[in-house]
């Protein structure tokens, strides 16, 4: 197929059509509303369900519904919206349902602001809605990649029966980008789900719930999600080693996203004019975290400059990789304010 | 080779329009491009922009803060973009909107007339691709001929608008070709 030139959120609702998701239910908010308009108006062509619900709450409750039944489904939200889903986040989660979840990324906390930023690190990797689970959170960095990632995120959801955030920024959601999308899955081809919620007529039901008032049974089921999370963590780690292979580096800058795009430009500036060796590492899977694969490039850097659009929500984790045996430094922006590569570029030259 | 521009005026001049055509075309010829719109609150300021980038490798940062052209539409943009641009950037002024100059030496202005023009080709609203025309007959990033199709391409289902834009376009690439910039 020729490329097109999309906008990252039809971008998105595209990829999902692809990935045989005919099932979204949202509550528009900048800066994502483009992916339910797109759906709303690209469902009806292929058969899909599409419903604005009344709010985040009820719209994350309707895919707890959906994925109950079976179906590949799709919400799409920016950063207060993805708090309003955490409680389904977590109920789903329990449930061993796959749901995939988007989350363009806007300045906060609070009502904050609409434009990119990248404050909702730790939420969407540590914490997010309550109890022992885990999301698995993976990050384009162009529309190309968000494209490729949705297409690839229902799949992971289904294999690993858990929830998948596909997180991107606002810049993300609203550029324009040429993309070449992945074949129409033939719907019959999906997985099937044995264990779904479709009417007991000649079987045993099925039941889904998150109820566990027997402790054993909840430590049972919190063990049960470990394991799984111990295979995600052994199997999906994915990275990107930018302009690290030659020799030492004066600094290996980290970002994800938009940012890490940024981060190059002002690499290639600084390697380019003041003759000094900068490379970016960049994770894709923001959980699981790509440690070993950012220890390895560390290996070979004098420091390390952590770049986002937050004021260091990753820092933990780079900490975490390199274990003290690398100076560590921050530069962000947040609120909307986006680093721009020569800004990024004073700061390796310091 | 990479160039970068931002181009900026009220919400309604079609900025983001004619930045899509500059992305579409750049496309058409096998570029990579970004096309990146403001959606914050610096368009209540009186710049709606977008910021297009067209290169040969892929593109890096997609946000630009100083770019090698500026398309400024109202005196707003002026303001805002004329002093971000790159030593021997370019700017093309819309002089129909935008009495002042810009008081900087290492950069290249053109102005033109662009509602004027547009407006003697019995179509105001196109004024945006007189623009976009004379700032591709200073700087083809992408050859005319495919910025042309771009323009058959995006109004394929407003038959009735295609003459209009492309007369309005043309009009602009050829009088920045010779040079026609207004006092």
């Amino acid at each position: 197929m020729a490329k097109v030139l999309m906008k990252g959120c039809e971008a998105i609702g595209e990829a999902a059509i692809r990935a045989g998701c005919r099932n979204f239910f949202g509550y528009p908010i900048t800066p994502q509303t483009e992916v339910p308009e797109y759906l709303a108006k690209r469902f009806p062509e292929v058969g899909g369900i599409f419903v604005q619900a009344e709010s985040e709450v009820a719209a994350i409750n309707m895919l707890y519904g959906g994925a109950g039944v079976g179906k590949r489904v799709l919400t799409t939200s920016s950063s207060p919206g993805i708090s309003l889903m955490a409680e389904g986040v977590s109920y789903i989660a329990a449930c061993h349902l796959p749901i995939v979840l988007v989350n363009i990324v806007r300045a906060g906390p609070g009502l904050g602001g609409i434009l990119p930023a990248q404050s909702d690190y730790l939420q969407a990797t540590k914490g997010h809605g309550h109890g022992d689970y885990k999301l698995l959170v993976l990050a384009p960095s162009s529309v190309q990649e968000a494209v490729d990632l949705i297409y690839e995120a229902f799949d992971l959801a289904d294999q690993y029966l858990t929830p998948v955030m596909v997180m991107g920024d606002g810049m993300i959601g609203q550029m324009m980008e040429p993309v070449e999308f992945p074949e129409m899955r033939d719907l019959g081809s999906l997985p099937s789900k044995s264990w779904a919620a479709t009417g007991a007529r000649g079987r045993k039901p099925n039941i889904i719930n998150s109820l566990y008032l027997k402790e054993e049974a909840c430590n049972a089921n919190s063990w049960k999600l470990k394991e799984k999370y111990d295979e995600i963590v052994k199997k999906e780690k994915r990275s990107e080693a930018y302009a690290c292979d030659d020799g030492e580096l004066d600094v290996l800058m980290v970002a994800y996203g938009t940012m890490a795009r940024i981060c190059k430009t002002a690499a290639d500036e600084v390697r380019r004019e003041d003759k000094k060796k900068i490379g970016v590492f960049r994770p894709i899977s923001l959980w699981p975290y790509p440690y070993e694969a950012l220890a390895a490039e560390a290996r070979k850097a004098k420091r390390i400059l952590v770049v986002e659009m937050s004021t260091g929500q990753m820092v933990e984790d780079v900490q975490l990789a390199v274990l003290g045996s690398k100076p560590i430094d921050f530069y962000g922006e947040t609120g909307g304010v986006v680093p721009s590569p020569d800004d990024v570029a004073a700061k390796l030259r310091e | 080779m990479q160039t970068e521009v931002i181009m900026s005026g009220f919400g309604g001049q079609g900025l983001m329009m004619i930045g899509k055509l500059l992305a579409y075309a750049g496309l058409e010829e096998g570029k990579c491009v970004t096309w990146l719109p403001s959606y914050g609150p610096e368009m209540r300021g009186g710049t709606a922009n977008c910021t297009v980038v067209v290169g040969d490798k892929p593109v890096g940062s997609p946000l630009i803060t100083s770019p090698k052209a500026a398309v400024v539409m109202n005196q707003p943009s002026l303001e805002k973009f004329a002093p971000m641009l790159r030593k021997d950037g370019l700017l093309v002024v819309n002089s129909s909107m935008i009495p002042i100059k810009s008081d900087r030496e290492d950069i290249r202005s053109f102005r033109i007339k662009a509602n004027d023009v547009a407006a003697e080709l019995g179509n105001r609203r196109s004024a945006n691709l007189v623009m976009l025309g004379a700032y591709l007959g200073l700087d083809e990033v992408v050859s005319h001929e495919t910025l042309l199709k771009a323009i058959d391409k995006s109004f394929e289902a407003k038959k009735q608008f295609l003459e209009g834009n492309r007369k309005a376009f043309m009009q602009g690439y050829e009088r920045a070709k010779a040079g026609q910039s207004d006092e």
